[in-house]
């Protein structure tokens, strides 16, 4: 009779134990059998890191590096034409700046890289203020304003009138270097930052995001899957449209569009940022046809097939619809209500619920951060 | 009839199978709460956010800024005076409110293990906990006693019994039985755990965990009441709620119930239980061991006591059953879905988008969940009408304050239920501001498309 005691306290202590360090390990999943629903969250986060992401960090830095060279360029010849040679690669910059930015987890996260590096409407005020000043820091918060591709798009498009009237602005005798030095250290600026990230994502942190495979409130799969519907949500749905479409205000304010001084960017801004969105879905290896482990062939794996085929017909749809129209500021200046842009809208509202909801929950993933206990 | 229920109330049972389970119940709070603390949840659950859930009728219990802290440390020190059976009763009552407070606060957080906290810190006041083994009963010998009534230990069971058999009679629809969810979807993703992960694809492994669950629950009590299969149904107890915590999110429940069966034993190992402790804190027990019987005072009291037991177990038995007021599917609508030990049986999600009308202009615009609600919120509220409706009422008020007028508000929805693609929830062509909370069916839930069979 003693020894009964014993052995259940011996239980509940070693549950004790347990509980305060309970962590698992991982174990290989080998069956293949077609039957089985597990999906291999491992390889999916591989290709992401080693097809998608990682490649797209360099593909950045190598259109920015030719962006910086025409800046070179322009600062030593401050020409016209160098002028136009520096708007094309900014142009190919910033469109390239569209396949990163969905990527805010880790070392983005980290450095709140896309607040940095593409916060809109920009300062012009602020900017104007830091030019004459010359002191200023970018680092700070209360900066983001006045720097990144809005401050450039400003900077190198709307800041006069027409390409004579901005070339005069950096050449003119007593303010014209300074112009130049605060384009250069806005431009250095971005170089910086997506430096650091993709140096981070290369030493180390692309192991950690592969290894964290689990599921759980804080592993890779969930986390990346919140911030990228996240990014569809507010950045690429609201932020590209719906703000300045006044959805959220009931203010249609077509200066909150995305490359405000240069309008006929705004919608292939939009449209490569959904093309990331889509290339991520299908798993597509960046700059290739290649396809690898996706959400799309998880959602098949779970034998999600409309929901699959539902999400892409959604981005069709979505892309159709935004394709027909006008640049954004010329929608929205000249029609009240924009009636085209916001049924555009709406196709691309859409594909949320397929993401936020029947996606999201046919693979099991905690759509908060808050690692709260369920029953 | 009358002899019986006489003769079944003059029962005894050691007061240590009581004892055992105030210090183990208390524990497990002050670790619940300690565990709270320190995962910082006070803070993102009941101080971050700007707006919370209430439950209808207690919209007066609301987070009270830093001072929650306070309530979180108010209940803990109770949680180990109960423990210790120190100045018990007091204690118990303090713990009970002071608990109930804090999950009242924000229904967000609903958890059938804190509403099972709850009532069972409820019941507790009503029995002599502290009878023995305790400072209580140390400290004044005419508080100490060796044997208490048997329902004491009784009711417990009762409500042990409810919880698990409640529990099973909810999985006994097509969902869990006929389709294995959601355990189908639910289980795949968890191919990392240790030794039967690989398994975890398997739809073989989805039934088997489903029926297994479902009998486990429905019977698991029973095998605890029958000695003979005692040992064994505990070792099962251990093993079922192990593997739930190791496959699921549960937090503490798991714990908490694993040692609440330990009631069901009889009292020789509750002793050895306390014996053992008494030699690890060097403390003589031998003083509580009077032979001396605990009986409630007054008649008056006694019956207080037995009516409002009785009356607290029959509101247990029934509340569980109020869903079949209500028309259309339960897991859909959520009507009589809370306080019915129907625990784990839904893969659930929304997704709600507020349109706000100006009644009289037509003008309208989204708003921005993200604006008033954690993700944590917004997640609960996308699929449960009550939540979409007090905060449609909210968001009613906070506009209104802006200066906006003849405010109509819509709400675009969508909800899928165990892996069906998602369909509309709520009427989108019902302004939400002239609905009113009440006991009644939502008519503006829109039913369910499909069918789910059973309990």
């Amino acid at each position: 009779m003693k020894g009964k005691a014993h052995w259940i306290l011996t239980i509940l202590s070693a549950l004790f134990i347990w509980a305060c360090s309970s962590t698992g390990d991982d174990t290989p999943i080998t069956d293949d059998d077609g039957v089985s629903l597990t999906f291999d969250r491992g390889a999916m986060l591989e290709n992401w890191a080693d097809n998608i992401i990682l490649p797209s960090y360099n593909q950045f830095l190598v259109d920015y590096a030719a962006f910086k060279a025409d800046f070179e360029s322009f600062q030593n010849d401050r020409s016209g034409s160098n002028l136009i040679a520096l708007r094309s690669s900014w142009v190919d910059a910033y469109l390239s700046w569209q396949s990163i930015s969905p990527f805010e987890v880790g070392p983005a996260e980290d450095n709140g890289l896309r607040l940095n590096v593409n916060t809109y409407p920009t300062d012009v005020a602020l900017i104007g203020t830091h030019i004459s000043s010359g002191s200023y820091n970018l680092d700070l918060s209360s900066n983001r304003d006045s720097k990144g591709f809005a401050a450039l798009d400003y900077l190198i498009n709307g800041i006069g009138g027409n390409d004579a009237e901005i070339v005069q602005v950096y050449t003119d005798a007593i303010t014209g270097d300074a112009h130049v030095a605060y384009l250069g250290e806005v431009i250095n600026d971005i170089d910086t930052r997506v430096t650091t990230v993709r140096n981070a994502w290369q030493n180390g942190y692309r192991d950690t995001f592969v290894q964290n495979d689990g599921s759980s409130a804080t592993a890779s799969v969930d986390r990346f899957v919140n911030d990228f519907i996240f990014y569809y949500e507010k950045f690429l749905r609201a932020g590209k449209m719906g703000i300045p479409l006044g959805v959220f205000s009931r203010t249609q304010t077509p200066t909150l569009v995305e490359a405000y001084y240069y309008p006929q960017l705004s919608n292939q801004l939009f449209l490569a940022g959904l093309s990331t969105v889509e290339d991520f879905f299908n798993g597509k290896a960046f700059g290739s046809s290649r396809t690898g482990e996706s959400l799309a062939s998880y959602l098949t794996t779970l034998n999600q097939i409309t929901l699959r085929n539902d999400i892409r017909n959604q981005f069709s749809s979505a892309r159709t619809a935004v394709s027909g129209l006008g640049p954004f500021r010329a929608e929205l200046e000249n029609n009240s209500p924009a009636a085209d842009m916001f049924a555009a809208y709406d196709e691309v509202q859409g594909a949320v619920a397929l993401f936020k909801v029947d996606m999201v929950s046919a693979m099991s993933i905690a759509i908060d951060f808050v690692d709260a206990d369920g029953d | 009839m009358k002899d019986l229920i006489q003769t079944y109330l003059s029962k005894k049972s050691e007061a240590a199978t009581l004892a055992v389970f105030r210090v183990f119940f208390g524990l497990m709070m002050v670790w619940s709460l300690l565990r709270f603390w320190y995962n910082g949840w006070i803070e993102s659950l009941y101080l971050e956010p700007g707006f919370h859930f209430s439950y209808y009728g207690f919209e007066w219990v609301k987070p009270i800024g830093n001072w929650t802290y306070l309530l979180f440390v108010i209940c803990g020190i109770t949680a180990l005076f109960v423990t210790l059976g120190y100045k018990y009763r007091l204690s118990i009552v303090v713990f009970f409110l002071s608990f109930t407070y804090i999950e009242l606060m924000d229904k967000t957080t609903y958890l059938n293990h804190y509403y099972f906290i709850s009532i069972l810190s409820f019941l507790l006041i009503f029995l002599p906990a502290n009878a023995y083994f305790s400072l209580d009963a140390m400290g004044n010998t005419t508080r100490r006693f060796q044997f208490i009534p048997r329902w004491n230990v009784d009711a417990i069971k009762v409500l042990l019994v409810i919880v698990y058999v409640y529990a099973g009679l909810a999985k006994l629809n097509s969902d869990w039985l006929v389709e294995a969810l959601p355990l189908k979807i639910w289980l795949p993703v968890k191919a990392d755990t240790p030794l039967i992960g690989e398994l975890l694809g398997e739809p073989w492994v989805h039934y088997m965990f489903s029926w297994f669950g479902a009998l486990y629950d429905l019977t698991i009590p029973f095998f605890l009441l029958y000695k003979p299969t005692r040992k064994v149904a505990f070792f099962f107890v251990v093993v079922f709620h192990i593997l739930t915590r190791l496959l699921f999110n549960i937090g503490m429940f798991p714990y908490i119930m694993i040692v609440s069966t330990l009631i069901f034993f009889d009292s020789p190992l509750h002793q050895q239980i306390l014996n053992f402790l008494s030699r690890l804190l060097r403390i003589k027990t031998k003083v509580f061991d009077n032979g001396l019987s605990y009986a409630m005072s007054s008649g008056l009291r006694r019956n207080t006591v037995y009516g409002v037991v009785s009356l607290f177990l029959l509101v247990q038995l029934l509340l569980p059953w109020r869903y079949l007021a209500y028309p259309g599917e339960l897991f859909w609508t959520e009507e009589g879905y809370r306080f019915s030990w129907r625990v784990m049986l839904m893969e659930k999600a929304g997704y709600a988008q507020f349109k706000i009308v100006d009644g009289r202009t037509g003008q309208w615009f989204y708003v921005d969940n993200t604006d008033f609600l954690t993700p944590f919120q917004e997640k609960q509220m996308s699929f449960q009408p009550d939540f979409i409706l007090e905060y449609a009422h909210y968001l009613k008020d906070h506009f209104e304050s802006q200066g906006h007028k003849n405010i109509e508000i819509y709400v675009e929805s969508k909800v899928t239920l165990n892996g069906r693609r998602s369909t509309t929830y709520v009427d989108p062509n019902v302004n939400l501001v002239s609905e009113e909370e009440s006991f009644r069916h939502k008519k503006w839930i829109i039913p369910f498309k499909d069918e789910i069979k059973g309990i």
